[in-house]
């Protein structure tokens, strides 16, 4: 199973920092959110893109998490080479990720 | 207790422009406003400006102008925009002219200025977000526009203005502006400004949060994306909203797609600054109240910091960029071996770039090797992208991808090549005192 099974995503960009949202469709499956996909996970998802920090911010309200990645953005979406400069697309890498068999979605049965 | 109706006309500056129409014409409006400043646009504009002094703001204006006015004046719709960047006057003038043309009578228009801190910036030794001061720039440095707050567009407002255009103002001010002078709200209350920057947040990217930007078939289907219609903000006197939009047009407006929106571009949750408040979105809930339509509460506030955030525009480099492709069995090899053939030419050439990127567009040109899966590409685009100190290097670049087609790997197609100058975006902030706002009336 892949993050996408269970929740989605987007991307969003100021000056050389991306923030990436993961919001779990159903409320239930935060908790497994919350377990699996921590800021060391998702730092080592991006190893070669982020080359600064993320941190990690919890908002249980929308069973969501937010993903805060510095210096990820080529130096900034206004002088970045790179052919999404806005890191836009990040947020399907993020869905890309697996979830290990013996985590269980409510969502999934 | 009162609720206005805020509507949000565009996303972006190229945005479409009859979702517009749709909600001058249907969407029960009291407000519709247009965001349509991204970060670059005001120090390319204030180079057009410095060409000539009556440009510099938006190349849409005109368009847009001409397709709403007629709607927003017949339904009592009042319009607040961004569309000034660097020439708020000459917008103000241009759309009074525009008016008069479309036999609008007795209608005022404001601009505010005072974002365009240049003059008082550029020589100081403030701190940049790129590591260096603002004075280090030089004569290479374009523009500097503070992000003003909701204050002055409010003044427009209660002075009567139908039209209310600025320059760089923080993209929620434009809609948290209608709000404090509609309900006046205190510019200390701080819970309720942090409610109305929710508000601005939410409509600023327009289709963004009705369904736009979100599909994902067979996972988030979204239905008639090519007639998306754009989102009304429902707000209360309190500060409590509903997200709509105009029944029968295209998209959705779901508990889903105002969560994306709600942390598109946050960082800190409990801290967004803006000029006016720190909002505290943290608490914030979602419900779905009825088909299109989504209740969002619980936002709040804390006392703004008193600094306000200045986009410093500046000449950063000269970027050369050249394509090709390559299809079929081998296509990722030879894309491969087109590389190493540019990056040894440009070495030959003695280009100097700071900075080099190769790509290869179906395979890694996104995500790099790491994300990239092993299978075979049919087909693979050649990027060879780097950064210059001059021009004539930066065209090299191109030049070295397009001598491909004779001189590379075999069946190469579609080259493409550029060379332009960078205008890059640093930031530092200033404190709200160093600014001063006004703001002038034009009438047809």
């Amino acid at each position: 199973m892949k993050l996408r099974d269970i929740a989605h995503s987007r991307t969003g960009d100021k000056g050389n920092t991306s923030n990436v949202s993961l919001i779990a469709y159903d409320p239930n499956d935060y908790g497994v959110l919350c377990d699996y996909v921590t800021a060391e996970r998702v730092k080592h998802l991006f190893d070669g893109i982020v080359n600064g920090e993320v941190t990690r911010y919890e908002l249980p309200e929308i069973a969501a998490l937010n993903f805060v990645m510095t210096e990820a953005l080529g130096g900034g979406v206004t002088r970045s080479l790179a052919i999404d400069a806005h890191g836009k697309s990040l947020s399907s890498a993020l869905l890309n990720m697996e979830l290990p068999d013996d985590v269980s979605s409510t969502s999934n049965g | 207790m009162r609720t206005i109706r805020l509507g949000a006309g565009a996303g972006y500056s190229g945005d479409r422009i009859e979702p517009a129409v749709e909600l001058a014409e249907k969407g029960r409006l009291d407000y519709l406003v247009f965001e349509c400043l991204a970060e670059r646009t005001i120090a390319l504009a204030q180079a057009a400006r410095l060409k000539d002094p009556d440009a510099g703001f938006d190349p849409l204006l005109e368009a847009r102008m001409k397709a709403v006015l007629p709607a927003c004046r017949a339904n009592g719709v009042r319009i607040v925009t961004n569309m000034g960047a660097a020439n708020p006057v000459s917008a103000a003038r241009t759309t009074t002219a525009i008016a008069r043309q479309l036999g609008l009578h007795g209608l005022k228009i404001a601009a505010v200025t005072g974002d365009d801190v240049l003059g008082d910036l550029k020589n100081s030794d403030r701190p940049l977000d790129i590591g260096c001061t603002v004075d280090s720039l030089g004569n290479r440095i374009a523009s500097a526009n503070a992000y003003l707050g909701g204050a002055s567009i409010a003044q427009a407002l209660h002075d009567g203005a139908e039209v209310v255009i600025t320059g760089r103002a923080a993209d929620p001010s434009l809609f948290l502006g209608p709000l404090i002078h509609e309900f006046g709200w205190a510019m200390d209350d701080w819970p309720l400004l942090g409610k109305g920057i929710l508000v601005g947040h939410l409509l600023e990217c327009a289709g963004q949060v009705t369904g736009g930007y979100f599909a994902d078939p067979g996972y988030k289907d979204v239905r008639d994306l090519a007639r998306l219609g754009f989102p009304i903000g429902e707000v209360r006197e309190d500060g409590d909203l509903v997200v709509t939009k105009v029944p029968g047009s295209g998209g959705q407006v779901t508990a889903a797609t105002v969560k994306e929106q709600l942390l598109y571009e946050i960082h800190d949750p409990a801290r967004y600054l803006q000029p006016d408040v720190v909002a505290d979105f943290s608490r914030v809930r979602v419900e779905e109240i009825g088909e299109d339509r989504v209740h969002v509460f619980g936002a709040t506030g804390t006392p703004k910091s008193g600094e306000l955030k200045v986009s410093v525009g500046y000449i950063d480099s000269y970027v050369g960029e050249g394509q090709i492709s390559y299809a079929g069995p081998g296509a990722l090899a030879r894309g491969r071996l087109a590389l190493d053939i540019v990056r040894e030419r440009l070495a030959i050439a003695g280009v100097e770039t700071s900075e080099l990127r190769c790509d290869l567009i179906g395979s890694n040109a996104l995500h790099g090797e790491g994300l990239s899966q092993e299978a075979q590409p049919y087909e693979v685009r050649v990027r060879v992208i780097g950064r210059t100190e001059t021009l004539a290097e930066a065209r090299r670049i191109g030049e070295e991808v397009e001598t491909l087609y004779t001189n590379g790997p075999a069946g190469g197609g579609g080259a493409w090549k550029s060379a332009r100058e960078v205008v890059a975006v640093a930031s530092t902030l200033i404190p709200e005192a160093a600014v001063r706002t006004a703001v002038q009336y034009f009438k047809t």
